[in-house]
């Protein structure tokens, strides 16, 4: 039932908004609304029952395991939220004038600081509100570069095949041509197909290392010479930077510039997709193109530095300063973790990782790298399982719904076949991951002995398979009074 | 370790399982050379009551204040059941809705909010929200260029948010896009109409019309969107939804209505937090549902005819289209969203009228009080929501500092953005006042303004008498 089928003409919360009505004064009437919004008329109860029963048709971290590749679902500490939201963080005005934010300064200052050392950058910018827009800037920045050098021959980004697809988008959005390489057997980027595509066009290259498809890139540091000396610069995707937290910076490997997804590695919650927060690191050839506002500590004082004090910037991504309060609740994460915490993320993630994988390859499972070690995340190929009972990966996936575990990532890198994409990140106990795998078998028996059962999943969650093709041809996108 | 949960006896069989001896082995295809040693930034760990009692005493740093600026960020009062449901751990720990069956609660949320902001902007659809106001009007120029086919040029008044302007162009600039700025009216505050005929010479694909425009000023609406259309371009709206309760919606404005709406949600039940997150909206006419970016909710069945909820459109995305996306946007802001609706279902049409027009009246009754204070105008004749561009006879930074030290933000100094407009505060009163907060902000500011001026006279008398 929808909160407007709750709805009753004239009933109104009388303790949510002023009790008089007051005057609309001398503005004109063509101007003054005539029919008042279709919002719900409903009691305070009414709503708050309404709500929660949503919510409770929701899977969450909170209540289930999200072995969810590529997303990095960890657990979301709750301190970390109730700290966000002490009512003076909450109630300060983006504009007040900086001697009435010193508190919060201080904490964007110390994460900023925090995230130069753990990616090896030379300066960070917190602005970016979600990784799409912090791969935005960050190839823009590329672009920035080559133009303050007067270098306009630069028109491509080379992107390898196993991207995600912001990737290319946003190679798009900034008016470069993309151009794909392949991978090769091992799932590494194939060197010789990255020697031919670079030249003087290479604007730049983007990658994600550890790659989507769960494995180091060994030739990084031969992939960042190769760019480099064509005039190129490169771009890491932070989406698993869960994998090396810790163990090895980007800075390090050669990135000139990168992006952190704060919502993945350093526990700021999805909230059903978004908030994000994407900070950007650049290295020295790209500090002056910074994106404004950054925090600067002068004189015994936290202030913002805007257009004037980086001229150069490459300008503003939000009308303030970006997900400020996304940004408290990373800062308390990275405070609880501390220097030695933060080295364990990258370690047991992976050990995490690497059990499952070993365990799922016992329970009968083909994974599609079976000579490399997984990263924080690996992948399993159902090609065979298809072939032989017509149960696909997506079939497994919703099944997987019916035990109680949110589906994998699926059909994701393009390049395996029927392919699942587990991550199980750091937070997992290992009885977590025994009862998943149990379940995983489950499965693959059900897949040989009722086929059908397992194409028709999910059967217990509160709708079953939705139609998608109706949602498209018979497009529902507002409801309407009858 | 905090939030690892292994024993040790866990990490021992893990390990046997895999093969590996220790968990470095692990690590084994990196090259050793990038490995990194240490983490010499980042301090020691805190435990929860440790940073507890850290953060504490950073907020509290921070003091607290009445506060009267606007400019794009808006005080109202949130009931406390919003982010008490919104942070349920089944909204706030959940992933994007791609798994339909597994997310039912927050895609049946996101259609009850395009419902909403649909008929809040008089639009046919909306999409699931965007990351901000700004970024939601970037993306809407974007969309117009697309749609219009013919233009690259989109017409921006000045009148529209400075910075709002500044990220369209940090969006857009690499994309051959034109932004041409439109003058405004000192007199009225407005973008006249009368004063566009020289921009339209020339095709352009979309007029911005904001709506109240960034002095809190009320726009001709109906004439801009015509004008708009009359030069087959077309018209994208930038308001403020809690004005929507009280003025035209977009949708209605002019012959034809205006195409697009976007604008900044956060009035809707978002605390002001420095800054975000907040979240954009944007709705438009069923023409352009196809070109419109971000993640859309649609309501179909399941294979029992069950309703349901499901993304749809999915082809415009980049998880599909890849290099081709309309946008290369992932996220929508899903939390912000929730409270949003929230919001929206518990003040209902007439309580979200009651506030918006609250809000007007005190800013009129702000006003009205300021008036008898010498030198202390409304620069502006046009009608005003509930923020007025007010000048002073003294210095504005001087005159903030001093409200300041009475615990009173006074506003938001013009003169980064309009150096043109001199000594000018834009002010900005909602129903969280009081008439006593309202006649505090009057006493106080006359003061100041008494105590920088005998300062001058003295200063005058210091100087006259030295000669």
């Amino acid at each position: 039932m929808l909160i407007f089928e709750h709805s009753r003409p004239g009933r109104r919360n009388y303790s949510q908004s002023p009790a008089t009505a007051a005057e609309t004064g001398n503005i004109p009437q063509n101007l003054l609304r005539k029919r008042p919004p279709l919002l719900p008329e409903v009691s305070e109860m009414d709503a708050v029952r309404h709500y929660t029963r949503l919510s409770q048709k929701n899977f969450s971290i909170d209540t289930q395991f999200y072995p969810l590749g590529s997303c990095t679902m960890k657990y979301n500490p709750r301190a970390c939220n109730s700290l966000a939201m002490l009512p003076p963080f909450l109630a300060r005005h983006p504009r007040a004038p900086e001697s009435t934010g010193q508190g919060f300064l201080a904490c964007m200052y110390e994460l900023q600081e925090i995230l130069k050392d753990v990616t090896g950058m030379a300066g960070v910018s917190l602005t970016p509100m979600a990784g799409a827009q912090g791969e935005l800037i960050g190839i823009a920045m590329i672009r920035a570069y080559h133009e303050s050098r007067g270098d306009a021959a630069r028109t491509e980004i080379i992107v390898p095949d196993a991207a995600h697809g912001t990737n290319p988008a946003t190679a798009v959005m900034c008016g470069y041509k993309v151009v794909e390489i392949s991978t090769d057997k091992e799932g590494d980027v194939d060197m010789e197909a990255l020697k031919a595509a670079v030249g003087p066009q290479t604007a730049g290259l983007m990658l994600t290392n550890p790659s989507t498809l769960g494995v180091f890139e060994k030739n990084v540091a031969e992939m960042s010479r190769v760019v480099h000396q064509a005039g190129g610069l490169l771009y890491y995707d932070g989406a698993n930077l869960n994998a090396i937290l810790g163990k090895v910076k980007p800075g390090d490997m050669g990135f000139d510039v990168i992006h952190i997804n704060l919502h993945k590695t350093f526990s700021t919650p999805h909230g059903g997709g978004g908030p994000g927060s994407a900070p950007v690191g650049v290295g020295k050839r790209l500090l002056p193109f910074m994106p404004v506002p950054v925090v600067a500590f002068e004189k015994g004082a936290y202030r913002w530095l805007a257009e004037k004090d980086i001229p150069q910037s490459i300008g503003r991504l939000s009308a303030h300063m970006g997900n400020a309060g996304v940004l408290l609740r990373a800062y308390v994460y990275v405070r609880l973790l501390g220097e030695e915490g933060m080295h364990r993320v990258a370690e047991f993630a992976t050990l995490n990782a690497n059990y499952l994988m070993a365990e799922l390859s016992k329970a009968g499972f083909e994974i599609a790298y079976p000579t490399r070690r997984a990263s924080h995340e690996f992948i399993v190929t159902l090609k065979d399982l298809k072939e032989k009972t017509g149960v696909t990966a997506m079939n497994v996936a919703k099944r997987l719904l019916d035990k109680g575990y949110h589906a994998p990532t699926t059909y994701f890198p393009l390049l395996v076949p029927e392919c699942l994409l587990i991550e199980p990140a750091e937070t997992e106990s290992k009885e977590t991951l025994d009862a998943f795998v149990a379940s995983m078998k489950e499965i693959l028996e059900e897949a040989h002995t009722q086929p059908e059962m397992v194409k028709g999943a999910p059967h217990t969650t509160p709708v079953r398979r939705l139609d998608d093709v109706k949602a498209a041809r018979e497009l529902d996108l507002v409801w309407k009074q009858t | 370790m905090p939030f690892i949960p292994h024993t040790e006896e866990d990490i021992r069989a893990m390990l046997e399982s895999i093969g590996a001896n220790t968990i470095d082995d692990l690590f084994d295809e990196i090259p050793a050379a990038l490995k990194t040693g240490t983490l010499k930034g980042v301090p020691p760990g805190l435990n929860e009551m440790e940073i507890s009692r850290l953060m504490l005493e950073r907020s509290e740093a921070d003091g607290r204040y009445f506060n009267f600026i606007g400019a794009g960020a808006y005080e109202h009062h949130i009931p406390a059941a919003v982010w008490q449901i919104t942070t349920r751990g089944e909204f706030y720990s959940s992933y994007t809705p791609y798994q339909a069956e597994a997310s039912q609660g927050s895609l049946q949320l996101l259609y009850e909010y395009q419902t909403m902001m649909a008929s809040l902007t008089g639009m046919d659809v909306s999409n699931a929200s965007m990351y901000d106001g700004a970024s939601a009007l970037a993306e809407a120029a974007l969309m117009a260029v697309r749609s219009h086919k013919s233009s690259r040029r989109i017409l921006m008044p000045a009148t529209i948010h400075p910075v709002y302007r500044s990220v369209v162009r940090t969006i857009v600039k690499n994309q051959g896009i034109e932004v041409i700025e439109l003058p405004y009216c000192r007199q009225s505050g407005q973008t006249l109409p009368e004063s566009l005929d020289e921009f339209g010479q020339e095709e352009f694909a979309a007029l911005v019309i904001p709506q109240p425009n960034f002095f809190g000023v009320l726009e001709q609406v109906d004439a801009l969107t015509d004008w708009a259309h009359s030069k087959n371009a077309l018209a994208i709206g930038v308001v403020n939804p809690m004005a929507l309760a009280m003025l035209t919606p977009p949708g209605e404005w002019g012959g034809k209505g205006a195409d697009i709406a976007v604008g900044e949600g956060q009035p809707l039940g978002i605390p002001l937090s420095s800054g975000g997150p907040y979240f954009g909206f944007m709705a438009c006419k069923q023409a352009l549902v196809r070109q419109m970016p971000g993640r859309i909710i649609g309501r179909t069945t399941d294979q029992d005819g069950k309703p349901g909820f499901v993304l749809t459109l999915q082809a415009r995305e980049q998880h599909i289209r890849r290099s081709k996306a309309t946008s290369n946007i992932c996220t929508n802001q899903g939390l912000m969203v929730t409270a949003a609706t929230i919001y929206m279902a518990l003040t209902g049409p007439d309580g979200l009228r009651r506030i918006a027009v609250q809000s007007h009246a005190n800013i009129l009754a702000l006003l009205e009080k300021l008036e008898p204070l010498k030198g202390v105008k409304r620069i502006f004749s046009g009608p005003v929501f509930h923020e007025a561009a007010v000048a002073l006879p003294a210095p504005v930074d001087d005159v903030l500092r001093m409200l300041k030290g009475k615990q009173i933000l006074g506003g938001l100094n013009l003169k980064e953005y309009y150096p043109e407009l001199g000594n000018t505060v834009l002010i900005c009163a909602t129903e969280t006042k009081t008439a006593a907060d309202l006649g505090n902000y009057a006493n106080h500011l006359g003061q100041a303004l008494d105590n920088i001026s005998s300062v001058n006279s003295r200063a005058t008398s210091a100087t006259s008498l030295s000669t």
